[in-house]
C-alpha cells in the first residue's frame, strides 16, 4: 500500500522506502543503546586494567604516603565506613519519621502539599549546594569544625529526602486490609504502625535506604566543600576527628601527575566500587529475605 | 514478624541512640588524656612534600602520633596559624609584616625555622621546541598586570616564536610562590595578571603543563624534579652577569651557588611557641631539622649547608621568636647565613 | 492515670514528633535559602549585582578583583551543552527502542545495566575523563589541552544518559496500546508510529526528563573539577581549560578561605546563582510534565 492514509503515514513515498527507514531507526535505537553499554564497559576495563594489579592487603591496609608504591586506602575506606554508619544513624530517624507522619498522619492540607512539594524540590538539589549548606551551618555555625559529625550531618541532609519518598513508596504498597485488621482487633494508630505497618514495609525501606547510602558513599563534592582533608595519614577516632573518604582520596591521587598515583586512584576506585557492590548485594538479599517471611 | 525484621526495627531506635552516646565532648576534646592530639600543619604546596615526607617517617618511628598537613597555600596557612588553629605553617617565603601584626594581636608567638633552599623552576611541555630561556624582562612582559587580555599569543614575547596561544599555568593567590615570583619578576608583590589557571597545588600544574604544547607554567624545583619526564625547564637569564652569565637552569648546584637568581629562595616552617610545650610538636621539630635533612634531597630541594642547619637548630633550641626578614627586603643580597648570624 | 488514658497521651506524643521531622524538610530548605541568601546578601553589598551577572572578568581571588560571573556561566554552559548532546539523543534513541522495538528479554537485562552507569560516582567519572577519555581524544583533535571542556562533557553526557532513557522510556511505556495499535492498524512502520504517535503522546515526560536532564549537567561538580581546568575564561571553545560555576566553589574550598571575607562569599553567591538556575530548570520540568500530561481514562 503505498497512497495516502489518513494523513500522519507518509503519503508519497514508496513501501521499500519506508521500510528501509524504519530499518535505519532501529539500528540507530541499538547502536545508541550499545553506547551507553559499551561506555559503561569501557570505563570498567579502564579502571580494573589500571587498577587491579596495584589492590593487595598491603593497599588496603596501609597509610596514604607520599610514594605511590606505599599508599594506601586504609584510613579512607575507616573514614567512608564511619561516615556512612553515622549518616544512617542520623538520616533514617527523622527520615522514616517524616515518611510515616507524611502517609499515615498528614492531612490533605496545604502544609502537607507543601511538605511534599518540597521534598520533591530538595532531591534535584546539586550535592555541592549540601555541601554550601553544611560549611555555613555545621562548619561555622555550629562550630562543629571540620569533624566526621559534620561530614555525616550534611550528607544526612544530603539523603533525606530520598530517604522520605522510597519510604513513603514502601508504606503506601502496604495494603489497607493489615491496617484495618489491625484496627478491628481494638489497636491504636500507632500500634498498628509500629508493629503491624513499618515490619511490613521494611523491606523497601531498607531497600530505599541502602540506594541513598550507596550514593552518599560515592559523594564528593559536598564533603570537599565541608573541608575534609586529603592528606589524613590516619584513622578517624572519633566523631570530632579529622577524617578523609575513599572518593576523597581517589580525587587526592587523581590530582597528582605521576602514573603511579594513577594506578592508586584506579585502585581506590576498585575498593570504591566493591565497596558499593556489597552494600546493594546486601540489600537485595535482606529484602528477599524479608520479603518470602512477610508474606 | 520475624526475627530480622524484628532486629533491625529495634536497630532504627538504638542507632541514633548510640551515635549520640558517642558524642562526649566538644571539639576541643579529643581521645584520651595520655594520647599525642594531632599536630596540624597548613601552608605552602611547595614545601608541603617535604612536611609531609617528614611527616611520613616520623609517623612511622613513633607509633600514636598523628600528622596532618594541608595545602591552603602559605597566605592561606598563615591565615590560620595565626588564628591560631594550626602548630605549624609551612610557607614558601618570609612572613610579611601583615602576618605579624595578625599573630601578635592574637598572642601566638612563633619560631622561624628556615628548613632547604628552592629554585623555583619555569617549565614548558617537552614538545615545546623553542622556548629553552627567557629573560627576566620577558617572564615580566608575560606575566605583569596589563599583559591580561593582551600578550596571549607566543611570538608577542619573542618576535621569531611562533604564533600560538598561550596557555599559562601558575601559583593562586594564597600561595608563596606566587607571592615571591611576582615580587621577584614584576617587582612588585601579588602583582599578576589574573587570566591563567591558579591553583594552590601545584599537581594541577603539572598536570596542567604535561598536557598542553602551548603551556607554559612555575612552581617549586621538587615538583620539576617528581616529573621531569613531562616537563621542560627553562632557564632563565636575569641580565647580571656578575651572578652567572646567560641563561642559567635551575639545579642544585645553582641554587647551592647562587647563580640562579633570582628565582631561588628558602622556604620555612613556622612553629607555634604554645605547641611547642606539647611533647610530640618539639619532637616532630627535632626529627625535622635532623633526620629531614636526608628526606629534603629526596623529595627533590636543596638542603641548607651544615653551618645553616647548626645556627637552625641553635636558634630553635634558643626559642629565638620573631622573623629574621622583618624590616628587611628578602631579596636583598645578604644569605641566609648571615641572617642567622644577626 | 490509667493504662488507656497513657497510652492516648504517648500516641499523641509520638503523632506530634512525627510531625516535626515532615515539617524538619522544610527547615533543610529553609536552612540551604538562607545560608545562601545571607552570605549573597554581604557580597552584594560590596558588588553591584549587574557587576556580578553582566561582567565578563572573573578574578575575585587576585589583587585586581573583577567579579563578573560570566566566564564561569558559560563554562558551565559549555560543559553541560555537549553533554546534553550526547545523552539526549543517544538517550532519547535508547528509550525508544526500549520501549518500542526491544523485545522484553532485552529491556530486563538492559535497563538495569544502565541503571549502573547512574550508579557510578562521579569522581570515577573524572577520572576516565581525565585519564582515558582526554589522552584519547589528543590524538584526534589537534591542539586539545589537557584540561578542556569536551573530554567532561562528553563523560558527563554519557553518565546521564541513563536518566534521559530511563524517564523517557517511562513516558513511553505509560502511552496506553491502543494508541500504538490504532497507527499500526492503518499501516504505520513501527518508527512511524514511534515517532509521529507514540512520541508526540509522551511529549510531557520527555521534556520533563531532558530539563531535568539539563539541571543534573549544570549541578555536576567532579567531572568538570577534576578534567576542566581552573581558567574562568569567556569562551566558546571546547578545546581549552575553562572553569564552571560548581568547580570554582571547589577550588576555594581546597584552600583556606576565611569566614567573613569577600572571597569566603564569592562560593555562597555563585552557589546561589547555581541553586536558582537548577531549582528554576526543575520547577520548569514539573510544570512540561502536568502541564501537556494526556489524561487517558
Amino acid at each position: 500500500m503505498t497512497t495516502a492514509v489518513a494523513g500522519t503515514v507518509g503519503t508519497t513515498v514508496t513501501t521499500r522506502s519506508r521500510t528501509a527507514r524504519d530499518w535505519l531507526f532501529t539500528s540507530f535505537g541499538l547502536l545508541s543503546t550499545l553506547l551507553g553499554l559499551v561506555a559503561l564497559g569501557t570505563l570498567l576495563y579502564d579502571v580494573v586494567s589500571d587498577g587491579a594489579g596495584r589492590l593487595s592487603w598491603q593497599f588496603m591496609t596501609s597509610y596514604t604516603s607520599r610514594r605511590a608504591a606505599d599508599a594506601g586506602i586504609y584510613a579512607a575506606l575507616v573514614g567512608s565506613l564511619f561516615v556512612i554508619t553515622l549518616t544512617a544513624a542520623i538520616a533514617v530517624p527523622l527520615g522514616v519519621a517524616a515518611a510515616v507522619h507524611l502517609e499515615e498522619y498528614g492531612g490533605r492540607g496545604r502544609l502537607s502539599r507543601l511538605i511534599e512539594i518540597n521534598i520533591a524540590n530538595l532531591a534535584g538539589v546539586p550535592s555541592i549546594i549540601y555541601g554550601l549548606l553544611g560549611l555555613g551551618l555545621f562548619v561555622r555555625g555550629m562550630g562543629m569544625g571540620q569533624s566526621v559529625l559534620a561530614g555525616a550531618s550534611t550528607l544526612a541532609l544530603l539523603v533525606l529526602p530520598v530517604v522520605i519518598l522510597s519510604t513513603r513508596e514502601a508504606l503506601r504498597a502496604v495494603p489497607s486490609s493489615l491496617r484495618e485488621g489491625s484496627y478491628a482487633l481494638g489497636a491504636t494508630k500507632w500500634q498498628t504502625i509500629w508493629n503491624q505497618v513499618l515490619p511490613a514495609a521494611f523491606p523497601g525501606i531498607l531497600t530505599g535506604l541502602i540506594l541513598s547510602l550507596s550514593r552518599a558513599i560515592g559523594e564528593t563534592a559536598p564533603l570537599v566543600t565541608i573541608g575534609a582533608l586529603t592528606y589524613v595519614p590516619f584513622a578517624p577516632d572519633g566523631i570530632w576527628s579529622p577524617f578523609t573518604v575513599l572518593p576523597i582520596q581517589v580525587f587526592a591521587w587523581v590530582s597528582r601527575p605521576q602514573a603511579s598515583f594513577a594506578e592508586n586512584a584506579a585502585a581506590g576506585i576498585l575498593v570504591l566500587l566493591g565497596l558499593l557492590l556489597i552494600l546493594n548485594a546486601t540489600a537485595i538479599t535482606l529484602r528477599d529475605r524479608l520479603q518470602r517471611h512477610t508474606r | 514478624m520475624n526475627s530480622i525484621a524484628c532486629t533491625l526495627r529495634t536497630g532504627l531506635v538504638v542507632l541514633p541512640l548510640l551515635a549520640g552516646a558517642a558524642c562526649g565532648g566538644g571539639p576541643s576534646e579529643s581521645g584520651a588524656p595520655a594520647a599525642p592530639r594531632v599536630i596540624t600543619a597548613d601552608g605552602s604546596s611547595t614545601v608541603a612534600p617535604v612536611t609531609e615526607a617528614v611527616a611520613e617517617e616520623f609517623q612511622r618511628a613513633n607509633p600514636g602520633t598523628r600528622v596532618t598537613v594541608g595545602t591552603s597555600g602559605t597566605g592561606g596557612g598563615f591565615q590560620k596559624f595565626c588564628r591560631d588553629e594550626t602548630d605549624i605553617s609551612d610557607a614558601s617565603r618570609p612572613i610579611t609584616p601583615g602576618e605579624v601584626a595578625a599573630c601578635a594581636k592574637t598572642g601566638v608567638a612563633y619560631i622561624e625555622i628556615p628548613v632547604a633552599y628552592d629554585g623555583l623552576a619555569v617549565v614548558v611541555n617537552p614538545k615545546n621546541t623553542w622556548a629553552a630561556s627567557m629573560t627576566v624582562a620577558e617572564l615580566k612582559a608575560l606575566w605583569e598586570p596589563a599583559a591580561q587580555g593582551k600578550i596571549t599569543r607566543w611570538n608577542q614575547i619573542r618576535a621569531n616564536w611562533p604564533d600560538r596561544e598561550i596557555h599559562l599555568f601558575g601559583a593562586g593567590v594564597d600561595s608563596g610562590t606566587f607571592d615571591y615570583f611576582t615580587e621577584a619578576i614584576v617587582g612588585k608583590t601579588k602583582a599578576s595578571r589574573g587570566d591563567y589557571t591558579s591553583s594552590e597545588d601545584d599537581n594541577v600544574i603539572v598536570q596542567g603543563v604535561g598536557g598542553d604544547e602551548n603551556a607554559l607554567g612555575y612552581f617549586g624545583f621538587a615538583y620539576y624534579e617528581q616529573n621531569h619526564d613531562k616537563l621542560k625547564l627553562v632557564a632563565i637569564d636575569d641580565g647580571d652577569d656578575k651572578n652567572g652569565a646567560g641563561p642559567i637552569a635551575p639545579s642544585p648546584e645553582s641554587v647551592k651557588n647562587g647563580t640562579y637568581r633570582p628565582l631561588s629562595r628558602p622556604i620555612f616552617i613556622y612553629a607555634k611557641v604554645k605547641a611547642l610545650e606539647r611533647p610530640e610538636v618539639k619532637s616532630f621539630i627535632d626529627f625535622y631539622l635532623n633526620q629531614g635533612i636526608p628526606l629534603i634531597r629526596e623529595v627533590g630541594y636543596i638542603p641548607l649547608t651544615d653551618r645553616e642547619y647548626t645556627m637552625v637548630r641553635g636558634r630553635f633550641s634558643a626559642r629565638t621568636t620573631g622573623s629574621m626578614f622583618e624590616g628587611v627586603d628578602s631579596h636583598s643580597q645578604l644569605t641566609l647565613e648571615q641572617r642567622l648570624t644577626r | 492515670m490509667t493504662r488507656r488514658r497513657l497510652r492516648l497521651v504517648v500516641e499523641f506524643v509520638i503523632e506530634r514528633a512525627l510531625f516535626l521531622s515532615a515539617a524538619g524538610s522544610i527547615l533543610i530548605t529553609a536552612g540551604i535559602i538562607f545560608v545562601l541568601l545571607f552570605e549573597t546578601a554581604a557580597f552584594l553589598r560590596e558588588v553591584p549585582l549587574a557587576d556580578f551577572l553582566f561582567g565578563t572578568v572573573w578574578t575575585p581571588l587576585f589583587f585586581d578583583k573583577h567579579f563578573g560571573v560570566l566566564p564561569l556561566v558559560t563554562g558551565t554552559l559549555l560543559a553541560s551543552g555537549i553533554a546534553m548532546l550526547v545523552a539526549l539523543p543517544a538517550g532519547l534513541m535508547t528509550a525508544i527502542y526500549l520501549s518500542e522495538y526491544a523485545p522484553s528479554v532485552v529491556r530486563r537485562t538492559v535497563k538495569p545495566i544502565l541503571e549502573l552507569l547512574a550508579g557510578v560516582p562521579t569522581v570515577v567519572y573524572g577520572y576516565f575523563a581525565l585519564l582515558f577519555v582526554t589522552p584519547k581524544l589528543q590524538a584526534l583533535v589537534p591542539g586539545l589541552s589537557g584540561f578542556n571542556a569536551l573530554s567532561p562533557g562528553i563523560v558527563m553526557g554519557i553518565m546521564i544518559l541513563p536518566l534521559v532513557s530511563s524517564l523517557s522510556e517511562d513516558a513511553l511505556r505509560s502511552v496506553p496500546n491502543g494508541l500504538r495499535e490504532g497507527a499500526y492498524a492503518l499501516g504505520a512502520t513501527r518508527m512511524e508510529a514511534a515517532l509521529r504517535v507514540v512520541f508526540p503522546a509522551a511529549f510531557s515526560g520527555i521534556s520533563a526528563a531532558c530539563v531535568l536532564a539539563v539541571s543534573r549537567a549544570i549541578g555536576e561538580t567532579m567531572i568538570v573539577a577534576i578534567a576542566a581546568g581552573q581558567q574562568p575564561r569567556l569562551t566558546l571553545d571546547p578545546r581549552v581549560p575553562v572553569e564552571t560555576m560548581t568547580a570554582y566553589i571547589v577550588q576555594v574550598s581546597l584552600g583556606d578561605t576565611p569566614g567573613g571575607t569577600i572571597e569566603y562569599r564569592t562560593i555562597f553567591a555563585v552557589g546561589m546563582l547555581l541553586f536558582v538556575s537548577t531549582f528554576v530548570l526543575n520547577l520548569f520540568s514539573n510544570w512540561l510534565r502536568e502541564r501537556f500530561r494526556e489524561e487517558y481514562s
